[in-house]
């Protein structure tokens, strides 16, 4: 199963290779990490995907515990979260394929954000299942190039 | 200031000359001075170190400070005489070394600590930062190499926080699990002029440890130790870093209840205890495993149920036990075994808890199963008027007295010693137990000598152990270290030899340590005494010589290569599966 570990860590160098290091030695599989800065300078936020049992998340977040630059680690799979990943994706298009890529664009609620002579380059926001789901869509036309960041994700208020 | 190697190196970094560095330290406080002063308030008394150019600057600073320098022949070497000052003081050991092939050489003395769990301040001279990254002279990254094997770590890159690296390096190193932290030093960081020595308090918000436990799991632990029938204690290297000794013992003798040690638990309950039942694990006593095996109970305490005592099979371990895991590391409860009443916290204070709630056990059936175990299959050996080992380890406990210590190196000697040497109490026998390091035992005997100087050391080693450290022979007779090195020399490669005539059909290759030196003529090239034993009639006269001797002795003990470690549980193997014929 996968878990989605947000952990809050000092913002210093060296930090990610602690944490990958980490995950790397231990075998614990990462599914995706991605990193940023948070509103105190001085803290990242990592967010990891990972796999495993439970038995393996609980030793996974111990032993991230156990790290003096961790400051904090919540696993959000089983919380209301809101999540969204990003991806970009260039697809080959042709003068009567051009207007059906639009049309499912505007259905996922993507935008275009390059255009080539022979494709659309296409931006679109949201949960893995969305995007897994556009990216099926987009195939039969052919991808040819796809980036995708991994997953952010933040808890709901409560109120 | 004369010429010398260390000029060729600073010229090659131009920013900082050799003569900057001594105007520095001369007449400022600087990044190495302020070092030291910090190491200093913190209590430090010895550091085992080794030098070279990126340290010239820590070198200098040494020749005005209190703390007394050791020089080991060589940074693997330091980082195991701190490791055993620190296992037998209980204090934070602290060893240094130069940037590069220093720091590198002190990899697996840093792996050996973190392994057992010691706390040590480890700090590596680094190349100047504008170097750093540029494959520069004498550059490692050693902080991405020690990743894995250290609590924590720094690479600093400013002169004004080493008060405050320094300050945390050692609370970090000496509290909760303590362990080893790396403090990497830029050659010019340790020149730069600090204006404000004093370091801040201790902020680490991100770093908590756990000391007393929950009192109402303590609670369930005191109920499940009032029902059983067939309880055991599983003591390890925690009890003897939390000081738990006493407390454990009296817990035991209050409820009535045995024990059984790990390779590092051992003295934290004294070998002539009647409840102690010996090592657990692959080379402890059967009736030791028996009694896990059959237990319902298992109280672990300060122990992490690695391998070499689970025979690596979680599933077939004290099965028919609930299990209360007490340990300060919350990620080893449920690491490898399920804890039904799992207790974090510091094995003392949730020992004194739990002693305040227990009461006397009737558990006679269960002693009686016990006792007919040991009597049946008791640690024995052979007696056919050859030199054995076992007779000169029991001969030792006997002639050395009550407060001797006990330094271990590696293979089937460090088995015996762990097996016969009868141990008295925490903090005396000394070995490298996680990581299995040949050559920790000298350097070792030589931090325990300095962290005890009235005690004596014995150190336990062979031929091949020996062989890795014997460099150190010059740091005993500089240092005046009354050692007495019992080297038993059966010239192979013992411990192999057992494993290839156990698993590979005897089919010997490489275990022969032939060329091998006269060691009472090294030892005495190097101004140590050297004496022999080649017979069971010698040994007793000789060990009293060699203790009776002021300084250093070696003495080498002629054994037979054939000699096997026994009892043996393969990995793999349950102790019914040997016992009922299953191998
Ligand atoms: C640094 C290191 N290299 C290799 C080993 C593997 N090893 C374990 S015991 C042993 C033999 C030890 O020989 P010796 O010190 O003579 O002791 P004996 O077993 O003969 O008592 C070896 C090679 C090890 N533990 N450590």
């Amino acid at each position: 199963m996968l878990h989605t570990l947000a952990v809050l860590v000092e913002n210093n160098p060296g930090v990610l290779a602690r944490i990958s290091g980490l995950f790397a030695r231990r075998a614990y599989n990462i599914y995706s990490l991605t990193v940023c800065q948070t509103e105190n300078p001085s803290l990242s936020l990592m967010t990891i995907v990972v796999e495993g049992d439970s038995q393996v998340i609980e030793q996974v977040t111990k032993q991230l515990h156990k790290q003096v630059v961790v400051h904090k680690v919540s696993n959000l799979t089983n919380e209301a979260v809101v999540d969204r990943e990003l991806a970009l994706i260039r697809v080959k298009v042709r003068a009567e394929t051009r207007l059906e890529v639009l049309q499912t664009v505007d259905v996922f609620r993507g935008r275009v954000v390059d255009m080539g002579r022979s494709n659309l380059t296409i931006e679109l926001t949201g949960d893995e299942d969305k995007i897994n789901a556009f990216i099926r869509t987009m195939r039969p036309y052919g991808i040819q190039e796809l980036v995708r960041t991994g997953k952010i994700a933040i808890a709901r208020s409560d109120n | 200031m004369s010429k010398c190697k260390e000029d060729i190196y600073f010229a090659r970094d131009p920013e900082i000359t050799w003569e900057d560095v001594e105007v520095l330290s001369k007449h400022t406080l600087n990044g190495a001075k302020v070092l030291l002063d910090v190491m200093a308030e913190e209590g430090v008394e010895i550091v085992f170190g080794y030098p070279g150019g990126a340290l010239l600057a820590v070198y200098d600073a040494l020749l005005d400070s209190p703390i007394k320098h050791v020089l080991p022949r060589h940074e693997q070497t330091a980082v195991h005489a701190a490791d055993a000052y620190a296992r037998v003081s209980g204090k934070v050991g602290v060893c240094m070394a130069t940037s590069g092939p220093g720091a590198a050489n002190m990899v697996t003395g840093i792996a050996n600590a973190y392994m057992d769990s010691v706390p040590l301040v480890i700090i590596t001279g680094q190349v100047p930062t504008h170097l750093l990254g540029t494959d520069s002279f004498q550059e490692v990254d050693i902080t991405g190499m020690t990743l894995p094997i250290t609590k924590h770590s720094y690479l600093v890159k400013n002169a004004k926080d080493i008060p405050r690296i320094v300050k945390e390096a050692f609370y970090i190193a000496g509290t909760g699990r303590p362990g080893p932290v790396l403090i990497d030093l830029p050659k010019n960081v340790m020149a730069e002029e600090v204006h404000d020595p004093r370091p801040p308090k201790i902020a680490l918000k991100s770093y908590k440890y756990f000391s007393k436990g929950n009192a109402g799991q303590i609670e369930e632990a005191a109920k499940a130790l009032a029902q059983s029938k067939k309880p055991v204690v599983y003591a390890g290297g925690g009890v003897i870093t939390s000081g738990a000794e006493q407390v454990l013992q009296e817990l035991i003798e209050k409820a009535n209840i045995p024990v059984v040690t790990t390779l590092m638990g051992i003295g934290s309950v004294p070998a002539k205890h009647p409840n102690y039942l010996g090592m657990v694990g692959m080379h402890g006593t059967i009736t030791a495993n028996l009694a896990v095996n059959d237990c319902d109970l298992l109280i672990a305490v300060g122990v992490r149920f690695d391998d070499r005592v689970t025979s690596g099979l979680k599933h077939k371990f004290a099965t028919k036990a609930k299990i209360i895991h007490i340990d300060i590391d919350p990620a080893e409860i449920g690491k490898v075994v399920k804890a039904h009443i799992p207790i974090v916290g510091d094995a003392r204070l949730v020992l004194e808890d739990l002693l305040q709630k227990v009461t006397p056990l009737e558990i006679s059936p269960w002693w009686e199963q016990l006792r007919a175990w040991a009597k049946q299959y008791p640690l024995s050996y052979e007696q056919d008027g050859r030199l054995n080992p076992q007779t000169i380890l029991k001969a030792m406990g006997e002639i050395g007295g009550e407060n001797a210590i006990v330094c271990t190196d590696v293979g089937q000697h460090q088995m015996w010693a762990a097996q016969f040497y009868p141990v008295t109490g925490g903090r005396k026998f000394i070995t490298s137990a996680g990581l299995g390091t040949m050559g920790f035992g000298f350097p070792a005997a030589i931090g325990a000598q300095f962290a005890k100087p009235d005690s004596l050391v014995f150190l336990v080693t062979g031929d091949g152990s020996f062989q890795m450290s014997i460099q150190e022979l010059a740091t005993t007779v500089q240092y005046e270290l009354p050692i007495k090195i019992i080297l038993m020399n059966n010239g192979v490669l013992g411990m192999v030899k057992q494993l290839q005539k156990m698993f590979c059909n005897e089919r010997f290759s490489q275990i022969q340590l032939h060329a091998n030196p006269d060691f009472v003529k090294v030892a005495e090239a190097y101004g140590v005494k050297g004496l022999r034993i080649e017979s069971p009639e010698q040994v007793d006269v000789v060990l009293k010589e060699a203790i009776e001797t002021p300084g250093p002795v070696l003495v080498d003990c002629h054994i037979s290569p054939d000699e096997i470690v026994l009892p043996t549980l393969p990995p793999g193997k349950t102790i019914t599966d040997i016992l009922e014929g299953r191998e």
